[in-house]
């Protein structure tokens, strides 16, 4: 440039700089929702990430979270080294050892417990991808005391939708982003299909298709609906009915679906107080029986051509009445205690439009039929011509799962699906690979006292799926075999287990005292656990006489320094996303789409600059070290020397069947089954890290019935055999519990169980109000409060993200102008929040799009002063806040002092949104006020660097 | 708007300085042969004031050391003009300075170039108005006021620095005070239409027009893109309470007029000038000074800028 | 050069480039808004620093909170009162205007107009970092780094759009590639052909601020009117109250009502 100041200097910009110097396909790991991720990087450090264009989850798009990786790889709150605690539990205070040591101690603890009583080992894994590897780890090692996350989560939606329909929601299914043309969302905030649930809105808002959504509040996804339905928290179910109830009364039901695809004509024995009264009549062979009104018999439900009786009542073989399931569902739903008018005062919505919606969906599925001229061969070989669609689409996450009434509200809304005929058809809900199974998949827990064995692996994994009492996991007694008692009579179909009761009942030493307890990749000492201030007790209780901790010893595995790790024995520090292979598995959680089956890897994109390994490794290391059988040959030495991508390649779960399906088969031409391919993972590396198999047109649809995706189903492994998948809307399972509860049966409930199963398990949906409700006095707690995911946060983790970290760096308490201005609250005004269980002190802000009894706030923002790595006064200490510490993780006591877990008493699920409240103005904002409660400040264990001065990422080496 | 000390230091340094450049080069040309002394004094204090202004300008730049380059865009830039301005208006002042200190002379040329000076100087004043006067996206800025204001205050203070001078020097200070007091009542004057219009303008933005979103009913912001600072709020989204306004506005009227006025009436009540009547003048000038300081922290303070109205602000 | 460039015109290839956003469909997931940090702090102005990004340093910055500068925001409003009230996620960004006083107001010459498309920028090297055009931009669209000395913003991602080194398709900005529900649109505003104009004229696209004068390119499409009553999607009348509509017979008294249309229902 010259030097003549009144020169005009003209930029010239180069348009086309090297973006990089090598690109790495992955997958990405900054929330559950698996996309493909290309990274580009420029001498050796991560220059870019943005999305895969020909991955099926993302299609190329990346949210916010995947687009902050870089920061996330690069945290300061990286651990760096294994730990041994040397101070106090909780107070942070660590040395640093080997991984030899590490190892060897881990060994060697879990080494003693498994010769002597392997259920003392409690292993617990919260965000985990490789279910498949450390739930068949845990049955190797012999304790049933394993799950993941699940059971705080969202089981009551899986339990819901594997015993109705043989698939859920979650990102089990997808809606037909196609051809729907009428979509309703009961609450949903983010869910684990994050990206695509976003394109597919945008889809079919550009369409011009229906959106309706049905959430307290109007955020996010529900700001974009086409209505807004802001119902009362916990009443989704009353809603729910109420719709079925104008739909049976004006006749707008499919009923020939609901004969071909249903259980709704299956004949259900009438003989109040018989052992099996409410079950299905079956014939000699077990085969459910209908009543055939072409020849007015009783025949078997599954022939093909019959054209069954739906409301009548029939005489059996044996002399007894039966009617067809469907009947009892008409009948109790056509009650005008279901009327909108009878239920629109409970969730806060007016009759009108309740009963305008239910005409919407009736309209939409009836008289818009549309029909794919796409010929198909159904179960019994029978071809149709065309593939007719009712285009409702539904989809639902935590809003209604995360209640204690969750199970039977999800229950509801699949009837609702079932009896609309929009499952799996064109425009209707659409189930994702390995689903549909059959509704249960054939699969019992195991753990009982007698299946355990010092040193052996237990004959099956710990969790599964109950057809009745005698499948507990429970002693004669019946008390719980499993520390989180799940299979329990307090839970029986806790088919996630319950993650959310470990720390209470190891503490507690009821049903029994554990010796270690083994965590992965769960915050459980903060966001990730109800009444967090009890938990951080509990974690570092001791025994008064012997003055040992109450749980022994705490094994933990994380990637940072989260509020958890402090209060762990022995650290053992995990890589980030970039710097592992990882593989997301069909037995898992896959990354399917109802067009296509798929799985895909995570592969090292740089290599770790500290001393960590993925937790992987350490796991089947440890399991060579332990000698589990299915990791070491007779001999002792490792099956998979080559560690976890050895395993990945070459374990078969069953013959043919591996982590990953893609290119079988020793030349890897085989996909689905197939013997293992040594080269599998190059394969898979070169194909951008993901496998896919796309369905013939003629596949995708009705897959429960369809016989080309039932054999082809079959050939890939997802199902046994290619026999149609019959829908359940009466669960006969349920019936067989309420039986035993009523006096039938080997398998009895405790006197103090025996009410509550005879009330809940009822085999049609109830609806029922929520147990902190009902048992609170709600005119002192007269709110609900509840959480959302922000779209730009994924729980605790994000908080160490430098760039993520400015959009939710303090969270204040959301609620309605109307009812803050009624309370004398104004913007920015701080307010106690009580709950029966406890106090928070927390800063608010008013809104005009929430329901009027409802207060939220985001999730997870709140974190302790010391943790991550983050300046102790960090905003998201002083001015964030959890709403966990008044969510008890007991219901109150009963009559005789029995407190049940604050969940769903079928499926154990955490009711986090049960929550009720009061709200008083405490405070006008000061720059020194702060949330309350604090707790000290967490001794950051030792981690990465934090950049000195301001951060300035270039994307360079030397950052 | 964020007060920038450095900002509100420099305008209303330079504006004085400039000031009592023009009084010096009236003064001088119309004696024809000034007191050496008042130069000696006046013209290093002026050219102090305004080249401490420039410097203060200066240093709250990102880039100081390119500051040469900010006179290139004359074209368009009314700071690129003010620095040009201001660059040239040394030249005639030094000349000026020259014949009055070194040659004892200001007739003739050396009056021109003292005329020039003062020309140059009342320019540069006029483009620093114009900066602030020609953001559309500052109301309180964009208006008629500004330009008048900051030359009729400038002129003000520089009258009443030169006052001690006169005094110092013995000589007649009328000549020079009547005016000063004149352009303290024009500001004054100025300064209260100002706040008289723009307190009750029409908003030039709101929260709908700038989301595009009125048509929907009232736009409230419910979440700003982040929860810690922008930039744009921590420049621009400066408030002040209507309270502290208003007292604020009282100390500059007592500081930036009633006192220098009642000073000045006094005075000239007195018989004859001198050390006393010096000792007063410079009262007035210090209390002229800080009344025009407070005013200026007003001026920024009291303006909203329209990007605020993103961030929650309803109406600018 | 500061004073606004003559636009070239497209017969000489000039473009006028800039982005259309679809506020009936952004979710205000800050996708966008990440993925452009992402990009541009290691591009054509990098870096996008961040101070007190761990809130380590909260003295010396006087803010407890990690702050940045970033080229996109993502806001929420809310417009209306009640239930009633729209929530709108709304991106917010550089709009490229054509007679934009940021770029006149700047005394070096550092913030520009280029004629052959349209995209202001700020030229790093000449930038004094006096702010005034930061001033002069109603829209807040340029961030000051203090660290740098220099004013930055949205490029439009011209480092990136143009770039030879990517794969054609994936010349588009960051925050268009990325945002998961398709609410952001690129393209060239000046062709009325183009897909972008059509999308601007098919859904009402509008200008901010035009009172501003400052004629920003790009547009805003409108949140669609909410539908919630039954005529909104077609639904005919005789539907609209379903319970109305149980035919003769079929009354809610459970069975014998139930079988009357039962056989009605399955013999259709
Ligand atoms: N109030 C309220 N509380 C809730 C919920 C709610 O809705 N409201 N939701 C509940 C639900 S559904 C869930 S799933 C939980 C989620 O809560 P958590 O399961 O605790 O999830 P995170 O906090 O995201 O992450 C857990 C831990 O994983 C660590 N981590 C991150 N990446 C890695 C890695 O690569 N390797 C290893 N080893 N560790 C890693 C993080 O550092 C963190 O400590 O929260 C529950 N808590
Ligand atoms: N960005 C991001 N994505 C995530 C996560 C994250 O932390 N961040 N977490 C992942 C995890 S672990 C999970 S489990 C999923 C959860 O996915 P979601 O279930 O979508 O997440 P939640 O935040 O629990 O959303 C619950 C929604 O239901 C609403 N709601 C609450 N009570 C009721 C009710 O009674 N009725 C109705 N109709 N609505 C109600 C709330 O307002 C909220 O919108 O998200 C996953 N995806
Ligand atoms: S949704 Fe976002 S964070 Fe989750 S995997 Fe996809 S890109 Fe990554
Ligand atoms: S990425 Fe798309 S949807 Fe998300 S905030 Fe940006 S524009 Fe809106
Ligand atoms: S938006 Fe602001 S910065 Fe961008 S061109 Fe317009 S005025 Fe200039
Ligand atoms: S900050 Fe830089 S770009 Fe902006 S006006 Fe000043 S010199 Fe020009
Ligand atoms: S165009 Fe590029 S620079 Fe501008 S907002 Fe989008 S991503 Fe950021
Ligand atoms: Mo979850």
């Amino acid at each position: 440039m010259s030097i003549n100041p009144f020169e005009t200097v003209v930029e010239t910009v180069d348009t086309s700089p090297t973006v990089s110097d090598e690109t790495k396909f992955t997958t990405c790991y900054m929330c559950a929702c698996r996309c493909g991720i290309k990274v580009h990087l420029r001498d050796g450090t991560i220059r870019y990430i943005e999305g895969n264009r020909n991955h099926p989850v993302n299609k190329g798009v990346l949210c916010a979270k995947g687009s902050a990786g870089i920061m996330q790889h690069y945290s300061p709150a990286r651990l760096t080294k294994p730990m041994k605690r040397v101070g106090e539990r909780g107070s942070g205070e660590f040395k640093e050892v080997e991984w030899d040591e590490a190892l060897a101690t881990a060994a060697d603890w879990l080494g003693d417990i498994r010769k002597s009583d392997p259920r003392k080992l409690a292993f617990f894994t919260g965000r985990d991808q490789s279910q498949s590897l450390t739930g068949w780890w845990a049955s190797q090692f012999g304790t049933p005391n394993h799950a993941a996350h699940g059971g705080f989560c969202s089981v009551n939606m899986a339990a819901a939708g594997l015993y109705s329909i043989g698939g859920s929601f979650w990102e089990f299914g997808e809606p037909d982003w196609e051809h729907t043309k009428y979509f309703m969302m009961f609450g949903v905030a983010e869910d684990h299909d994050s990206n695509p649930i976003k394109m597919g809105l945008g889809h079919i808002k550009t369409r011009g298709a229906k959106f309706v959504s049905v959430n307290p509040v109007k955020t996010g996804y529900s700001a974009i609906a086409d209505e807004w339905v802001g119902i009362r928290p916990g009443t989704d179910g009353l809603f729910i009915l109420a719709l079925v109830h104008e739909l049976l009364r004006a006749g707008k039901v499919d009923l020939h679906y609901l004969v071909r695809y249903t259980n709704a004509p299956w004949l259900v024995i009438q003989d109040p107080g018989a052992a099996d009264h409410g079950l299905f009549a079956r014939d000699a062979e077990g085969r459910p029986l209908a009543f055939d009104k072409s020849n007015s018999k009783v025949v078997s439900a599954l022939e093909a051509d019959i054209s069954p009786d739906l409301a009548g009542e029939h005489v059996l073989p044996d002399g007894r009445k039966a009617v067809p399931s469907f009947k009892l569902l008409a009948e109790r739903y056509l009650d005008p205690s279901y009327a909108p008018d009878a239920v629109a005062a409970q969730t806060g919505l007016d009759a009108a439009t309740i009963k305008r919606l239910a005409a919407e969906i009736a309209h939409a599925a009836f008289e818009q039929e549309i029909t794919l001229d796409v010929p198909w061969t159904d179960w019994a070989g029978r071809r149709h011509e065309k593939m007719i669609g009712r285009p409702v689409a539904m989809h639902a996450m935590r809003g209604i799962s995360a209640h204690s009434n969750g199970f039977h509200t999800c229950r509801a809304l699949h009837m609702l699906q079932m009896l609309l005929g929009s499952i799996d058809c064109p425009g209707g809900f659409r189930y994702k690979p390995p689903f549909p199974r059959p509704a249960p998949p054939p699969l019992k827990p195991v753990g009982r006292a007698e299946q355990i064995k010092p040193g052996t692996p237990m004959a099956g994994p710990p969790l599964g799926f109950p057809m009745g009492p005698q499948d507990l996991l429970v002693d004669e007694a019946g008390n719980p075999a499993r520390i989180d008692k799940a299979f329990s009579w307090d839970a029986p179909m806790a088919v996630h287990g319950m993650m959310h009761m470990v720390i209470h009942n190891a503490w507690a030493q009821d049903p029994y005292p554990i010796d270690t307890l083994f965590m992965y990749m769960a915050n459980m000492s903060w966001n990730s656990t109800m009444n967090s201030k009890g938990t951080m007790e509990k974690l570092t209780d001791k025994d008064p006489e012997t003055g040992a901790y109450r749980i022994p010893k705490i094994i933990y595995s994380d990637a940072y320094a989260s509020e958890m790790v402090a209060y762990a024995d022995l650290v053992l520090p995990d890589t980030t996303y970039l710097e592992r292979w990882d593989c997301i598995s069909l037995l898992d959680r896959p990354i399917c789409d109802a067009d296509g089956a798929a799985d895909s890897i995570r592969q090292p994109v740089v290599a770790p600059d500290r001393d960590v390994r993925p937790f992987q490794e350490v796991l089947i290391d440890l399991g060579v070290r332990l000698g589990l059988p299915g990791l070491t040959h007779e001999d002792g030495s490792a099956k998979y020397p080559g560690g976890y991508p050895d395993y990945i390649a070459n374990h078969e779960r069953a013959p043919g069947i591996g982590p990953l399906a893609g290119w079988r088969g020793v030349d890897g031409t085989e996909g689905g089954k197939g013997a293992p391919n040594p080269d599998q993972l190059k394969r898979y590396v070169e194909n951008e890290c993901f496998w896919r198999h796309e369905f013939k047109p003629e596949e995708r649809y009705y897959k429960h019935a369809n016989k080309t995706y039932l054999e082809t189903a079959t050939r890939l492994g997802f199902i046994g055999a290619p026999n149609q998948i019959i829908m359940q809307l009466y669960v006969e399972p349920l019936q067989q519990f309420r039986l035993a509860a009523e006096g039938h049966g080997a398998n009895q409930p405790p006197e103090k169980d025996r009410e509550r199963i005879k009330r809940y398990f009822d085999p049609l949906p109830i609806w029922y109000q929520p147990f902190e409700e009902s048992q609170v006095d709600t005119d002192s707690f007269p709110m609900h409060a509840i959480t959302q995911r922000p779209a730009a946060m994924y729980h605790s983790w994000g908080s160490q993200n430098a760039w993520l970290r400015q959009l939710h760096g303090k969270n204040p308490l959301f609620m309605n102008r109307k009812q803050g201005e009624r309370l004398g609250i104004a913007d920015g005004d701080w307010v106690y929040v009580t709950s029966h269980h406890g106090q928070i002190k927390v800063p608010v802000k008013l809104m005009e799009g929430v329901n009027p009894d409802t207060a939220w706030t985001w999730n997870a923002i709140g974190k302790r002063r010391g943790s991550w790595n983050l300046g102790k006064d960090a905003p998201e200490a002083t001015k964030g806040f959890l709403l966990n510490h008044v969510i008890s993780e007991l219901l109150p006591a009963r009559k005789d002092g029995y407190r049940y877990a604050n969940a769903d008493p079928v499926t154990g699920q955490a009711a986090w949104y049960d929550l009720r409240v009061r709200i008083e103005k405490a405070a006008d904002d000061r720059p020194e006020t702060v949330s309350e409660p604090q707790f000290p400040v967490l001794k950051t264990a030792p981690t990465a660097e934090r950049p000195k001065g301001p951060l300035q990422f270039k994307g360079r080496r030397g950052q | 708007m964020h007060p920038a000390l450095s900002v509100i230091f420099f305008t209303t340094a330079s504006g004085a300085g400039y000031g009592l450049l023009v009084w010096l080069a009236l003064y001088a040309a119309l004696t024809g042969d000034a007191d050496p002394l008042i130069g000696w004094v006046g013209l290093p204090l002026a050219l102090a004031l305004v080249t401490a202004g420039l410097l203060s300008s200066t240093f709250h730049l990102g880039h100081p050391e390119r500051a040469w380059r900010a006179m290139s865009q004359w074209r368009s830039s009314w700071l690129s003009r003010e620095g040009l301005a201001a660059v040239l208006t040394y030249i005639p002042a030094g000349l000026f300075a020259a014949g009055w200190l070194l040659a004892d002379r200001n007739d003739g040329i050396w009056s021109i170039a003292g005329l020039v000076t003062a020309l140059l100087a009342l320019v540069t004043v006029y483009c620093t108005a114009k900066i602030y006067q020609s953001l559309k996206t500052i109301p309180r800025w964009h208006n008629g006021f500004t330009v008048p204001g900051y030359l009729a205050m400038a002129l003000a203070t520089g009258g009443l620095w030169m006052l001690p001078m006169l005094a110092l020097s013995g000589a007649e200070l009328l000549p020079i005070a009547l005016p000063t007091t004149g352009f303290l009542l024009l500001s004054a004057v100025i300064k209260w239409r100002y706040w008289a219009v723009t307190d009750h303008a029409a908003p030039t933005a709101t929260s709908g027009t700038a989301t595009g979103l009125s048509s929907l009913g009232t736009v409230r912001l419910l979440e700003g893109p982040t929860t810690s600072e922008t930039y744009v709020m921590r420049e621009m989204g400066y408030k002040i309470g209507r309270k502290h306004a208003v007292k604020l506005r009282q100390l500059a009227a007592l500081f930036g007029l009633l006192i220098p006025i009642a000073v000045l009436a006094a005075v000239l009540a007195m018989p004859g000038s001198g050390i006393m009547a010096g000792g007063l003048v410079l009262l007035a000038a210090l209390s002229g000074s800080i009344g025009v300081v407070l005013e200026r922290w007003l001026y920024f303070a009291e303006a909203r800028h329209v990007a605020t109205l993103y961030y929650g602000a309803e109406f600018a | 050069m500061t004073s606004l460039p003559t636009a070239l015109p497209a017969s000489a290839g000039g473009t006028k480039l800039g982005l259309v956003i679809d506020l009936d469909i952004c979710v205000g997931c800050h996708a966008c808004a990440v993925n452009c940090k992402e990009w541009n702090t290691s591009g054509h102005s990098a870096p996008l620093t961040d101070w007190n990004a761990y809130s380590a340093d909260a003295e010396e910055d006087g803010d407890e909170g990690a702050w940045g500068v970033w080229f996109n925001r993502i806001h929420t409003y809310e417009a209306g009162d009640g239930a009633d009230a729209r929530t709108v996620h709304f991106p917010r960004s550089c709009l490229h205007c054509e007679t934009p006083d940021c770029v006149t107001v700047c005394p070096t010459g550092a913030s520009y107009k280029r004629a052959e498309d349209g995209i202001v920028l700020v030229n790093a090297d000449l930038c004094i970092g006096c702010k005034l055009c930061s001033w002069a931009c109603p829209y807040g669209a340029r961030e000051y780094d203090k660290t740098e000395g220099v004013m930055k913003k949205c490029t439009l991602c011209v480092d990136k759009i143009y770039n030879e080194n990517l794969e054609e398709i994936d010349r588009v900005p960051a925050c268009v590639s990325t945002c998961p529900v398709g609410a952001r649109h690129f393209g060239d505003l000046g062709d009325p052909d183009s897909d972008v104009s059509q999308l601007v004229a098919e859904r009402a696209g509008y200008e901010l601020m035009p009172e501003m004068g400052y004629k920003p390119v790009n547009r805003y499409l409108p949140p669609r009117p909410r539908r919630d009553k039954a005529e909104d999607i077609g639904m005919p009348e005789r539907l609209a109250d379903l319970a109305q509509r149980v035919p003769a017979g079929e009354t809610t008294s459970g069975a014998s009502g139930l079988l009357g249309w039962l056989d009605t229902m399955l013999s259709r």
